[in-house]
């Protein structure tokens, strides 16, 4: 059974059991990934374009593999901003690509709101593989697909997602992903980088990690934007790693066997300690495995059944 | 020839006039009101039955973009006036952002020359307060006020810097002219597309706290008071600053304010759709901002209703959130959505022509309108009950960038007269 919507542009547009059917396909999908011939031919036939404004390389890729595995035709554009904004508008872009009948964009671009402009005029799939700091559905999905692989469930868990909140499409989409699962989430950063309202997103607010962590069954680190030193919003580094970093004495404060995640790059000793990134209980790299089934997932979604 | 408008309800503010009458019109003036059925006959009068309509005096906006000279293709003169002549304005102001800037007299004549030529309506250049707006150096307020500038302005950009606008109000009170004040502090808005709340984080779009308007309402405010400077603010859209300006005016502050029918209509839920038809500045705000606005209407803090009419090209408003311009294009529908305040029991019906006519008269030092024989003939007549849905397809204005496509509403401007000639017929 196809998703019923044409894109995927965010969370919010997902209902419950929206998610958990992608989940299930994900879980269907990912043997693909450990077989010798890594290939089924679900998609094959499809054009995919993965249009990337801002730099990545483990969605792009991620998002790559998957397309192939699926084999479909994959073709990777970066596109600096800096282009957008002097020379051919977004839209002109789009329009561009899909005059060549590509079947699905996925887009990453530092402008919130970028996917659903282009959705709107477009015949193609759209998936939002992040935009500025709104969402990153794919994550969020895969997010919760190694959690519900290492936890069992989801309904009555507690998550803390701890870092730079305001800046964060990962934040916002695992806030509603979570929520739409049952999970009662913790949000936890400096004030200046919570954001104004996120309580009305169904989250508690803490600037405290010593209280967020308590007792909770998973802890997300965000990462640090590093560039983001200097702009007033914390003083450095070393306060913030002092003061947010996860280390293990912190790890102990939530309950026994939570487990570690992080969207990744991480920034090893700032916001995560060497020690927990690698420790037992961190799941940073099935994420990243999991990733590839949950974008499989959402691509076969998107196309079967339609034209 | 002379026009008899016959048999509408008179709503003549200043003269304390709301009944049914005929009015004659001569020579560009005001002839004569009461009953005039002796001229019903008359073969050389033209007869326009106003019956079952308003008739007030021509409606004023004090705050338009006109965008000529330099930005043509969003709006010109000739456009921009037949635009706010189809909303029901005989007088509009224009801001200086224009390129070249209006910052000397001869954009001032050049304005005043096309306006002549091309316009539908009077137009009323406002100058800048600094030199290309830049917030350095003062203009020669004195000059461009003998060109036609009756009150100066950086719209669009604020006067950061305190001391200069210390001596803006300083020295346009040597000429007795008004400074009017877009209030935003630059380091609290910096990057802001939209209203900051609980919205902008879902949307992950760049807030702009309502305190960057509330700390520029309180220190022009305190300005006022320090120079007797004649203070206007533009836009007003927040809670705090209807506050300010409530409190600025009960101890004697010579300040007016003024507000536009977006932020007594819409709020920053309306961004949601990351719809930049929406994206204007101020933002819109909060439902909570949105009542103290229309409180101070209604209670006189906010003496004008103005439209801040700022058209786009389609093109630059079919981009990403963050990157198309500010503006909503807003002289067409600008009287019938604040007839929505009445409809609500908010306002009366006088008051809202007050704040159409009358009031931004006054803000801006202009003689006051009025449908009493011997004015000058600017005439609106409303059809009050006249109920349309909006279609951005029938807008005359070159931007159609509009926050209310599809949007239904009662009472629109079905006739306007300027000077004692048609400008509009609907």
């Amino acid at each position: 059974m196809p998703l019923k919507q044409k894109d995927l542009l965010g969370i919010e547009g997902l209902d419950r059991s929206d998610i958990e059917h992608i989940i299930a396909t994900a879980d269907s999908l990912k043997e693909v990934s450990t077989r010798d011939i890594k290939k089924v031919p679900a998609l094959r036939g499809k054009t995919i374009v993965n249009l990337f404004y801002e730099p990545s390389t483990r969605t792009r890729t991620s998002f790559e593999l998957a397309g192939k595995r699926l084999s479909a035709d994959v073709i990777n554009m970066s596109v600096s901003t800096s282009s957008v904004v002097k020379g051919e508008t977004l839209l002109d872009t789009v329009m561009n690509i899909e005059a060549m009948n590509s079947d699905i964009i996925i887009i990453r671009h530092s402008m919130s709101g970028a996917p659903s402009l282009i959705a709107k005029e477009l015949k193609s799939s759209v998936i939002n593989a992040g935009d500025g700091a709104h969402e990153h559905p794919t994550q969020a999905l895969l997010d919760l697909y190694t959690i519900k692989e290492r936890l069992g469930r989801t309904d009555g868990l507690k998550v803390a997602i701890v870092g730079d909140i305001a800046h964060s499409r990962v934040a916002r989409s695992n806030i509603l992903c979570l929520n739409k699962m049952g999970v009662e989430v913790r949000v936890c950063g400096p004030a200046t980088l919570i954001p104004a309202g996120i309580e009305e997103m169904g989250v508690e607010v803490y600037y405290r990690p010593e209280e967020a962590l308590k007792d909770v069954d998973a802890i997300m680190m965000l990462r640090i934007q590093m560039e983001r030193q200097g702009s007033g919003l914390f003083p450095g580094v070393r306060e913030y790693s002092r003061l947010f970093g996860l280390n293990e004495a912190r790890v102990r404060l939530a309950k026994e066997g939570a487990i570690i995640m992080h969207p990744g790059p991480i920034n090893r000793g700032v916001e995560i300690s060497p020690a927990v990134a690698d420790g037992p209980y961190s799941v940073i790299l099935d994420q990243v495995t999991n990733g590839v089934a949950v974008r499989m997932a959402v691509l076969y979604l998107l196309s079967e059944g339609r034209a | 020839m002379s026009i008899l408008l016959k048999g509408g309800r008179v709503i003549d503010p200043v003269s304390n006039i709301d009944k049914v009458m005929d009015i004659l019109v001569e020579g560009g003036v005001i002839a004569e009101a009461g009953d005039l059925s002796k001229y019903y006959k008359s073969k050389d009068i033209e007869i326009y039955d106003a019956s079952g309509k308003a008739v007030t005096p021509g409606l004023i906006d004090i705050h338009a973009h006109l965008r000529e000279p330099g930005f043509e293709y969003k709006e010109d003169i000739a456009s921009g006036t037949r635009a706010a002549a189809a909303g029901g304005f005989t007088t509009v102001f224009c801001m200086p952002n224009t390129n070249p800037v209006n910052d000397n007299r001869a954009v001032t004549e050049y304005i005043l020359k096309q306006a002549a030529e091309s316009g539908a309506c009077r137009v009323i250049p406002i100058g800048a307060i600094t030199k290309g707006s830049l917030g350095a150096l003062l203009t020669e307020m004195g000059d461009m006020s003998e060109a036609g500038c009756p009150a100066f302005s950086d719209d669009g950009k604020p006067v950061a810097s305190s001391e200069v606008m210390r001596r803006a109000l300083e020295y346009a009170k040597t000429f007795g002219l008004t400074i009017i004040s877009h209030c935003e502090d630059p380091a609290l808005s910096a990057g802001g597309v939209m209203n900051e709340g609980a919205v902008s984080t879902r949307l992950g779009l760049k807030g702009i706290p309502s305190a960057a308007e509330d700390v520029m309402v309180a220190r022009d405010i305190e300005l006022a008071k320090l120079t007797g400077g004649r203070l206007h603010l533009a836009h007003v859209s927040t809670a705090g600053s209807v506050g300010h300006v409530r409190r600025a005016k009960a101890a004697g502050v010579s300040v007016t304010a003024e507000t536009c029918p977006h932020y007594f209509t819409l709020t920053d839920e309306a961004v949601s759709a990351y719809n930049t038809n929406f994206k204007v500045n101020p933002p819109l705000r909060t439902a909570a901002d949105m009542e103290a606005v229309i409180s101070g209407l209604a209670d006189g803090t906010l003496d004008v209703i103005a439209t801040d009419h700022a058209p786009h090209a389609a093109s630059e408003k079919a981009v990403e959130f963050d990157l198309a311009p500010f503006g909503i294009s807003g002289f067409e529908t600008a009287l019938a959505l604040s007839l929505r305040l009445v409809e609500t029991g908010r306002l009366s019906l006088k008051e809202v022509i007050e704040k159409l006519t009358v009031n931004p008269a006054k803000a801006l030092g202009m003689a006051v309108p009025s449908l009493a024989p011997g004015a000058r003939a600017d005439v609106t007549v409303i059809d009050l009950g006249l109920v349309r849905t909006f279609d951005p397809a029938d807008m005359l204005s070159k931007g159609k960038n509009t926050a209310y496509a599809g949007m239904t509403l009662t009472g629109w401007p079905v006739a306007v007269m300027c000077g004692g000639a048609w400008t509009f017929k609907a």
